[in-house]
């Protein structure tokens, strides 16, 4: 399971869906605050510590009517992006 | 495949926030107050640090973060953090904070004075994602306590830049010109080129001083004997003549216009500036009472949406306004406003002689002015800009150089 990192905060501007850096090594060095596009804010908002992955995947096959296979892709896909930028936190397997 | 990547870098100048999707707050400057460690004679606002009365005044910490608060909700993305000293508020660490926990960005305007290890270790820990920017009077404690009449700022001050620099913590430079330090302009630009945030770009001066905010009549006259003539000011910015006049062709291009009779022309009310007692004005100078919002009844968004749009819609009405600023094409090039107008003569469209001078002498620089015309009464201004715009420099500037 993951969630988002107590060293971000999430904002949704006027549709805009920005993850900004509260503490420093939050994000990287070069390019401090990051915007998710719509199928990365699809799949945070899923993050929320509570869910396994498998349950945020249903989720969202159900809620996008997406193809399964194509879903997980995308999220393994964010998941590894965020996790770089140490913007979300795992805490737990799964 | 996706087609873009999920995250994407962030920046604000280039995203659409700025563009169609402005929320109805973007920036916002807060004066966390009036009161400061120095007492420069040209500052247009500084109150001593223990005015008790005017501490007594200023919003508390709860109302400080109510206000955040809103200005996050409303769409902002960066705050200024200004004064007075924006230091010398006891509660600063704690409102810095939550301002960045909100998602906020924090420009802070500061002298460096106050800056402490713990304060430059917090922001390191919790960085505000925009450049510091630090005056600095002088770069000798002669020139620079002439010019904050205040014993010990000098070191005070480079203990708090040189903690800047110690701990990597982003910051820029800017200089008030004053008679004390001018002869160190050259080593104040060359050490401000070497610091790298900088980027070796020279760092800005005010020069041309506002009055007071509050129009103080004693403190308003020192601050007049403190501006440059307008050809001295001219000297100062002419030093690089090139670099200055291609500057100033690029940007003469963009924005030099007859004005008409419409008092606002800039961003004045599309954000604004919450003063130390919690009135919300169109932009940081604009202190008359008829243009400030009391948000003691209010709301931020209240008077963005309800309020300073009549504000903007304003026109002049003075007489001596309508027939030189309203038909003056030194738009660009002036510092006439409502706030320095109110500054100046209590009003909001009183021509201000000082600023128009200013204007005049560069006009008569680039050549866009003969000597002793009134630029309201040029009819063929647009012919003159062109021919300044498309010309070679050299030939056309600077007799008086």
């Amino acid at each position: 399971m993951y969630k988002p990192s107590e060293d971000v905060v999430a904002r949704d501007v006027q549709g805009e869906f920005i993850i900004i850096p509260i503490t420093s090594g939050a994000g990287d060095l070069e390019d401090e605050i990051y915007s998710l596009n719509e199928t990365g804010r699809a799949i945070w908002e899923k993050l929320d510590g509570k869910k396994t992955l498998k349950d945020a995947v249903r989720e969202l096959v159900s809620d996008f009517e997406g193809d399964g296979a194509e879903i997980e892709k995308d999220v393994s896909g964010l998941l590894g992006e965020l996790l770089k930028r140490k913007m979300i936190v795992k805490i737990s397997k799964s | 495949m996706r087609e873009e990547p999920y995250v994407s870098p962030w920046i604000i100048h280039k995203s659409d926030l700025l563009k169609k999707k402005k929320p109805i707050l973007s920036r916002l400057d807060i004066e966390l107050t009036e009161r400061c460690n120095n007492n420069c004679a040209h500052c247009y606002i500084n109150l001593p640090k223990d005015d008790r009365e005017a501490a007594r005044k200023e919003l508390s910490t709860a109302q400080w973060k109510g206000i955040l608060k809103e200005a996050a909700g409303l769409g902002c993305m960066s705050v200024r953090f200004t004064g007075g000293e924006p230091l010398l508020r006891e509660d600063f660490e704690e409102l810095y904070v939550f301002a960045r926990k909100a998602g906020l960005m924090v420009l802070v305007f500061t002298n460096a004075a106050l800056i402490t290890p713990r304060l430059a270790g917090l922001f390191k820990r919790i960085p505000p994602l925009e450049k510091i920017e630090v005056t600095v009077y002088g770069m000798s404690k002669g020139a620079y306590e002439a010019a904050t009449r205040t014993d010990g700022s000098f070191e005070a001050a480079w203990h708090g830049i040189n903690l800047l620099l110690r701990n990597r913590i982003p910051f820029v430079v800017k200089g008030a010109l004053l008679s004390f330090n001018e002869r160190e302009m050259d080593e104040f630009e060359k050490w401000a080129a070497a610091i790298p945030w900088m980027h070796g770009r020279s760092p800005a001066y005010s020069m041309f001083f506002n009055l007071r905010g509050r129009r103080d009549g004693r403190k308003n006259e020192l601050i007049k004997k403190l501006r440059p003539a307008p050809e001295e000011g001219l000297r100062i910015f002419a030093r690089r003549k090139e670099d200055y006049v291609k500057g100033m062709k690029e940007f003469c291009s963009k924005f030099m216009r007859v004005s008409g009779d419409r008092l606002f022309s800039c961003g004045a009310g599309r954000g604004g500036c919450v003063d130390a007692y919690g009135f919300f004005q169109p932009c940081m100078l604009l202190r008359h009472p008829d243009t400030v919002y009391n948000l003691a009844g209010g709301s931020l968004e209240d008077a963005l949406v309800n309020f300073f749009p009549k504000i903007r819609g304003m026109k002049a009405v003075n007489p001596e306004y309508l027939s030189r600023c309203a038909r003056c094409f030194l738009k660009g090039l002036c510092e006439q406003c409502p706030a320095k107008s109110w500054m100046e003569h209590g009003t909001l469209d009183t021509p201000v002689e000082y600023f128009c001078g200013v204007a005049h002498a560069q006009a008569r620089f680039f050549g866009l002015l003969k000597e002793r015309e009134n630029a309201w009464e040029v009819r063929d201004w647009e012919e003159r800009l062109d021919s300044f715009v498309k010309s070679g420099q050299e030939a056309r500037c600077g007799s008086k150089n």
